[in-house]
C-alpha cells in the first residue's frame, strides 16, 4: 500500500499533467501549420486548404496520416542511428521546454527557480539535432545546412543570453511566475522596447524561421538538414520546428509580454481567464512569425552572422548596461 | 611533409533543384559555401528544335517557335515570321504589325511577371510569385481570346497574324493596363525598397557594360549594365518607330540594376499598349497575297481559285526564294535571333536560333565565381534563364 501512496499515485498524477500538456501542445502544432497555410494564403490571396473538412479544418489529420503512411527511407551512406536519433531528439527537446512555462499563476508542470536557465540550456541542445541530422545523413545539402543551422543558432542564443539578463537585472529572479508577476505594473515590452525587437528577431532565427529560413533555404538547399528524411522521421522534425516556434512565442509572453495577465487590470479584461490571454497573446506573436515569412525575402549566411554579431550582441550589451545603470542609479534593483 | 591538396567540395546544383528554373545543372566548386568554379551542363531539355524545323514546312515550323521560351510564346514566333517576311519580301498591313506589337509587349509583361517573381523567390521572398501569378492569367486569357491557346499560340505567322482579334478584347485590354500600374506599385512595394532585397541583390553578380558586350549579353541583362542597346527603337521592325517608348538602362550591372531595368520596362510596355489600342488602324491583319496567306474561309466557298489556295497553303506550304537572312527581335530576354537560310523549296534548308539565354548561362562562370552559395541563386534568377531556349 505503501509503494502505491508514495510512488504510484504520485507517479499518476505526473504522467497526467503531463499528457494534459502535451495532447493540448501537438494539437496545437497541428492547428497552427493550418492557420500557417491560411494566413499566408490570405496574404498571398489565394484560399489556403479548404477541402478537407469544413473549412479544410482537417487539413492537418490528412497531413499527418498521409506522413504515417509513407516509407521511412533510410540513406544507404547514413549512419542510421544518429539518423534516427536526431529527430527524435529534436522533437523531444521541443517538448520538455514546456515543463516550465506558466499558463497561470500555479499553473506550471515544474515552478523550479532557475525556469529561464533550463529554458536556456534546452534550447540550445536542439541544435544538437540538426548537427546530427546533417551530418549523419551524408548529403552535402544536408550537410551545409546543418552547419548554417549551428552557426546561427550558436550566434543569437548569445544575444538571446544578454536580452534575458536585461529582463532578469528588472525582476530579481530566475523563475517564470516571478518574472510574469513583475510585470503587474508594466510589460516589459514598454521600458525595453529595443530588447523585445532584438529577442523576437532572434527568436525568429533561433527558430530558423524566414527571413533566417536559410537552412532549409529551399531555392538554395533544397531543404537543408532534413532533405534526406521522409515519413514519420521528418513529421518528428516538422512537429519538432512548430512546437519550438509555438515555444519561443510563448517564452516572448512570459518576458516581455505581462505572460497570463490581462492587458489593463479593469472590468471586462480581468473577467478572462488568464491562461486564454496567455494562449491568445502567444497566436498574436505566431501571427507575426508568419507575417515575417510571407512578407520578407531571405537573408544571406554571411548577412545573417554580422547581424547577429555586430548588430544585436553590441545593442543587447549596451542595453544590459543601461539597464543596470538605470536600476541602480534610481535604486529601483529589486 | 607532403603538401596536401586541398579538395573543394563539388556540388550538384541541379538537375533537379528548385531554383535551378528548369532542368539547369551546375556542378559547383566551392570552398565552404563560396562559390570557386560554376560548371553550367546543357542539353537536358534539348529536343532538336532546328533539325525539326528542316523537315516542316515554314508555316509548321512556326509552333516550334512556342515551345522555345514558353514564357513570352509570342515574341519568338514574331522573330521567325519577320524572317519568313523578309525572305519573300512581303508587306504586312498596318493593322497586323499594331496586333502584333500589342501582344509582343504582353509577351514582355508574361515575361517580366515571372521572372520578377521567380527572382523574388530565389532570394526568399514567395508573395510576390503568387501575386504574380494571378496577373499573369489575365495576360494569358488574353492570349487565348486571341488565338484560342494560352501558351502554344502559333498567332504570329508569316505575313501577319492567324487571325482578327475578337470584338471586346482592345477593351478588356485596355480596362487591364489601367488597373495593372497599381499592381505594378503593390509589388514593388514588397521588394524595391526592402532592406534584405536589396542586401541580396546589390553588388552582386555584377558586370561592367564592356564585359556585357564581350559576353554577348541582350536585353535587360545589357541594359542593367548601362548600354541602351534595344532592338525596337535600334532597328524598328514591325512599325515599333510609331510609338513613343523609353528605353530603361541600370548603372550598376547588378542584380538589383537588372530587377530594377525589368520592373521600368514593365510599365513602359504598358505605354505601348496603350498607344496600339488607341491608334489601332482598321483593315486587313495579314498580307493579302493568296501565295502566302490564306484566303477566308467564306472566300473558299464561292470562288474555285480560293480553293486551290487554300489546298496548296496547308498541304505543300509555299515556297521560298533562295536566300538567307538573320532576322532578331528585342525579345523579353533580350535579342532573339532567327537565322534562316532558304533553297527555294518550301521547307527552310537551315534554322538556326540565337537564344538569349544561352550567352547568359554561358557566363555563369564569370558571374557566380568568389560569390555564396545564395548568391548563385540569386543571380540565375536575375539572368532570367529559361531551358526551352536554352537547349532548344
Amino acid at each position: 500500500m505503501e509503494f502505491i501512496d508514495t510512488y504510484v499515485i504520485p507517479g499518476a498524477i505526473i504522467v497526467a499533467q503531463i499528457m494534459a500538456l502535451v495532447v493540448p501542445l501537438l494539437v496545437a502544432v497541428a492547428y497552427l501549420t493550418f492557420f500557417e497555410r491560411k494566413v499566408i494564403g490570405a496574404i498571398q490571396l489565394r484560399k489556403g486548404p479548404n477541402v478537407v473538412g469544413p473549412f479544410g479544418l482537417f487539413q492537418p489529420f490528412a497531413d499527418a496520416l498521409k506522413l504515417l503512411s509513407k516509407e521511412t527511407i533510410l540513406p544507404a551512406g547514413a549512419n542510421k542511428i544518429i539518423f534516427l536519433l536526431a529527430p527524435m531528439l529534436t522533437f523531444i527537446l521541443s517538448l520538455i521546454a514546456w515543463a516550465v512555462i506558466p499558463f497561470d499563476k500555479g499553473m506550471v508542470l515544474a515552478d523550479i527557480n532557475v525556469g529561464v536557465l533550463y529554458l536556456f540550456a534546452v534550447s540550445s541542445l536542439g541544435v544538437y539535432g540538426v548537427i546530427m541530422s546533417g551530418w549523419a545523413s551524408n548529403s552535402k545539402y544536408a550537410f551545409l545546412g546543418a552547419l548554417r543551422s549551428a552557426a546561427q543558432m550558436v550566434s543569437y542564443e548569445v544575444s538571446i543570453g544578454f536580452v534575458i539578463i536585461t529582463v532578469l537585472l528588472c525582476v530579481g529572479s530566475l523563475n517564470l511566475t516571478a518574472i510574469v508577476e513583475a510585470q503587474r505594473t508594466v510589460w516589459f515590452a514598454i521600458p525595453l522596447l529595443p530588447m523585445f525587437v532584438v529577442f523576437f528577431i532572434s527568436a525568429l532565427a533561433e527558430t530558423n524561421r524566414a527571413p533566417f529560413d536559410l537552412p532549409e533555404g529551399e531555392s538554395e538547399l533544397v531543404a537543408g538538414y532534413f532533405v534526406e528524411y521522409s515519413s514519420m522521421s521528418f513529421a518528428l522534425f516538422f512537429l519538432g520546428e512548430y512546437a519550438n516556434m509555438i515555444l519561443m512565442s510563448g517564452i516572448t509572453v512570459v518576458l516581455f509580454l505581462g505572460g497570463w495577465l490581462a492587458p489593463f487590470d479593469i472590468a471586462p479584461f480581468n473577467w478572462v481567464p488568464g491562461p486564454i490571454w496567455f494562449i491568445l497573446k502567444i497566436s498574436l506573436v505566431l501571427f507575426v512569425f508568419l507575417w515575417v515569412r510571407a512578407t520578407f525575402p531571405r537573408y544571406r549566411y554571411d548577412q545573417l552572422m554580422r547581424l547577429g554579431w555586430k548588430v544585436f550582441l553590441p545593442l543587447s550589451l549596451l542595453w544590459v548596461v543601461i539597464t543596470a545603470g538605470v536600476l541602480v542609479t534610481f535604486d529601483w534593483v529589486p | 611533409m607532403a603538401e596536401s591538396q586541398i579538395k573543394p567540395l563539388t556540388m550538384n546544383f541541379g538537375p533537379q533543384h528548385p531554383a535551378a528554373h528548369g532542368v539547369l545543372r551546375l556542378v559547383l566548386e566551392m570552398d565552404g559555401e563560396v562559390v570557386e568554379r560554376a560548371d553550367p551542363h546543357i542539353g537536358l531539355l534539348h529536343r532538336g528544335t532546328e533539325k525539326l524545323i528542316e523537315y516542316k514546312t515554314y508555316l509548321q515550323a512556326v509552333p516550334y517557335f512556342d515551345r522555345l521560351d514558353y514564357v513570352a510564346p509570342m515574341n519568338q514566333e514574331h522573330a521567325y515570321a519577320l524572317a519568313v517576311e523578309k525572305l519573300l519580301g512581303l508587306e504586312v498591313p498596318k493593322r497586323g504589325q499594331y496586333i502584333r506589337v500589342l501582344y509582343a509587349e504582353i509577351g514582355r509583361l508574361l515575361n517580366h511577371l515571372l521572372n520578377i517573381t521567380t527572382f523574388a523567390l530565389d532570394v526568399g521572398a514567395m508573395t510576390p510569385l503568387l501575386w504574380g501569378f494571378e496577373e499573369r492569367e489575365k495576360l494569358m486569357e488574353f492570349y487565348e481570346r486571341a488565338s484560342g491557346a494560352r501558351l502554344h499560340a502559333a498567332y504570329f505567322r508569316p505575313g501577319g497574324v492567324h487571325q482578327d482579334l475578337p470584338a471586346g478584347l482592345l477593351e478588356d485590354i485596355k480596362a487591364w493596363a489601367d488597373r495593372f500600374p497599381a499592381f505594378i506599385d503593390d509589388l514593388e512595394s514588397l521588394l524595391t525598397n526592402n532592406r534584405i532585397f536589396k542586401q541580396r541583390t546589390v553588388d552582386i553578380g555584377v558586370v561592367t557594360r564592356a564585359e556585357a558586350l564581350d559576353l554577348g549579353f541582350s536585353g535587360p541583362v545589357l541594359r542593367g549594365a548601362g548600354a541602351a542597346w534595344d532592338l525596337r527603337t535600334a532597328q524598328p521592325y514591325d512599325s515599333y518607330e510609331d510609338f513613343d517608348f523609353d528605353i530603361p538602362i541600370g548603372k550598376t550591372g547588378d542584380c538589383y540594376a537588372r530587377y530594377l531595368v525589368r520592373i521600368e520596362e514593365m510599365r513602359q510596355s504598358l505605354k505601348i499598349i496603350h498607344q496600339a489600342i488607341d491608334k489601332m488602324p482598321d483593315g486587313p491583319v495579314k498580307a493579302l497575297d493568296r501565295k502566302v496567306t490564306p484566303p477566308k474561309r467564306g472566300e473558299m466557298k464561292r470562288s474555285m481559285e480560293a480553293l486551290i489556295h487554300h489546298f496548296k497553303l496547308y498541304t505543300e506550304g509555299y515556297h521560298v526564294p533562295a536566300g538567307e537572312t538573320y532576322t532578331a527581335v528585342e525579345a523579353p530576354k533580350g535579342e532573339f535571333g532567327v537565322f534562316l537560310m532558304s533553297d527555294g523549296s518550301n521547307k527552310p534548308y537551315r534554322c538556326k536560333i540565337r537564344a538569349p539565354g544561352f550567352a547568359f548561362l554561358a557566363a555563369m562562370d564569370f558571374l557566380g565565381r568568389g560569390h555564396m552559395l545564395a548568391d548563385t541563386v540569386a543571380i540565375i534568377g536575375s539572368l532570367d534563364i529559361v531551358f526551352g531556349e536554352i537547349d532548344r
